[in-house]
């Protein structure tokens, strides 16, 4: 396959930044879109130009490290899957794809493609964990926790924070992270002692990193590569009714 | 937003019931439009209770627009370098028009306003016979006014669509079965308000009701 990309480059934070176009020929089908990244940045090292910087780690889907606007969708065009999961078959010979960073203000660009989510892990800082020392696992069996409540919460825990929801959401908002990470403690019984505390120290520092607010618009599901229903963030609503409302005065209950 | 808009909501099924009244005639349409100023009397002085209703409407609609206006200036600030290719808004259309969509109803409740309450832009424009103010309102040679309303209608049934399903969020609906539910309950009632608010000008527009 010959492409056409038009990739985001941008020397630093300070700089402007601007869409440049490569041309990549013999592109293999069943590349990733990363290694087709690779592909182009050993061709411009060895004519000696700057490669282009992107995030990856685990090129498995499950680190959360890459993230790529390709052609306006966040992870490119194949639903629940991550841009390194992404193969070049998805793509046709002839064709142009854009490749931008995630765009929010909460996300300043470093380097190219490279963002930070420094922002996320505020927000996980300011309530996401349980701070009681639980030593080992202990045994399964004495804890009970609802076999519907388990799913719910095992569902919100594959978040990888990948940002996927931000760049895609029209608002800019963070709240399908924020809820996911509020639902999978806020349903287990170890997450009950912080619950309402932890929902309004999480919505607080989203709001203070700079997200935008929620309107149920519902893209951020869309694009989510491990598919956190849009129901996250009505759990996440509920508890904070409740943290505002009926628990405002008692923190920690 | 979701509180100020059930306010608005309930106003709005209030408001489309007393309008299908005109099919009951026009004695009884005035009537109910007079009891509405006598509602409440002697307790209250005169349209006492629809300057209670109109004082409460206007602080809704104010905390509404508030309301998202911060949402709408939250989310430029949100994003301030744009997507040099972004793909529409894959979501409902309902939920990516509600800002313009909003806009458009607001302009539409001004004009109402100044044509049936205050009468200054109706032909009729004489407060004490509202079923002549309507019919005349949406005589067929005043075609642009039904049309303005329909559009106006239109949108309010796609800000309604969205608004009802995004307001039981905010107020915690939280299961998947829930969450089908609110959207076919968002949608039917869009619907039938739509139908209920445009049955009125095109009853007047083909004659049934003169």
């Amino acid at each position: 396959m010959n492409l056409t990309l038009r990739i985001w480059r941008q020397s630093g934070p300070q700089d402007k930044g601007r869409m440049v176009t490569y041309q990549v020929d013999d592109v293999s089908p069943d590349m990733s879109f990363l290694e087709m990244l690779d592909v182009l940045n050993e061709r411009l090292i060895l004519a000696g130009d700057e490669p282009i910087a992107f995030d990856h780690d685990c090129r498995e889907g499950i680190c959360g490290m890459c993230g790529l606007m390709i052609n306006g969708d966040a992870h490119g065009p194949q639903r629940g899957t991550t841009a390194c999961q992404l193969h070049m078959r998805q793509f046709k010979d002839g064709d142009t794809i854009d490749i931008e960073p995630w765009r929010a203000r909460a996300f300043p660009v470093i380097k190219d493609l490279v963002v930070n989510r420094n922002a996320f892990d505020k927000i996980i800082a300011a309530g996401g964990y349980v701070t009681a020392p639980t030593g080992s696992a202990p045994e399964a069996h004495s804890v009970p926790v609802a076999k519907a409540d388990a799913d719910a919460a095992f569902e919100s825990a594959a978040c990888i924070g990948c940002g996927a929801c931000v760049a895609a959401c029209p608002n800019g908002s963070g709240m399908l992270f924020t809820a996911a990470k509020v639902t999978q403690l806020s349903l287990l019984p170890q997450g009950q002692p912080e619950r309402f505390t932890r929902v309004i120290g999480m919505v607080d520092a989203h709001d203070e990193a700079g997200f935008g607010g929620c309107t149920n618009a519902g893209e951020c599901t869309v694009v989510c590569p491990k598919g956190i229903p849009l129901t996250t963030i009505g759990r996440l609503n509920r508890d904070y009714l409740a943290a505002t409302t009926r628990h405002a005065d008692t923190p920690g209950t | 937003m979701a509180v100020t808009g059930i306010l608005l909501v309930l106003f709005l099924i209030a408001h489309m019931l007393g309008n299908l009244k005109i099919f009951s005639g026009a004695t009884s349409f005035d009537h109910y439009a007079h009891w509405l100023r006598d509602l409440g009397v002697p307790l209250l002085p005169s349209a006492g209770f629809l300057w209670i209703q109109r004082v409460g409407l206007l602080a809704a609609v104010l905390l509404h627009i508030w309301a998202a206006t911060v949402l709408a200036l939250r989310a430029r600030a949100a994003r301030p370098v744009r997507y040099a290719h972004r793909k529409k808004v894959r979501g409902s259309y309902a939920a990516r028009t509600m800002r313009w969509g909003g806009v458009i109803i607001l302009l539409f409740v001004v004009y109402h306003i100044l044509d049936l309450t205050t009468g200054t832009l109706n032909p009729v424009g004489d407060p004490s016979r509202p079923y002549a103010n309507v019919v005349a309102d949406f005589a067929p040679e005043r075609w642009y006014v039904t049309a303005f309303y329909t559009l106006a209608i239109v949108a309010l049934g796609f800000h309604l669509r969205h608004g009802v399903f995004s307001a039981l969020r905010s107020l915690g609906q939280q299961t998947p079965r829930g969450e089908q539910r609110a959207r076919l309950v968002a949608l039917v009632f869009a619907v039938v308000l739509c139908a209920g608010y445009l049955v009125v000008p095109f009853a007047v527009l083909t004659g049934l009701v003169a």
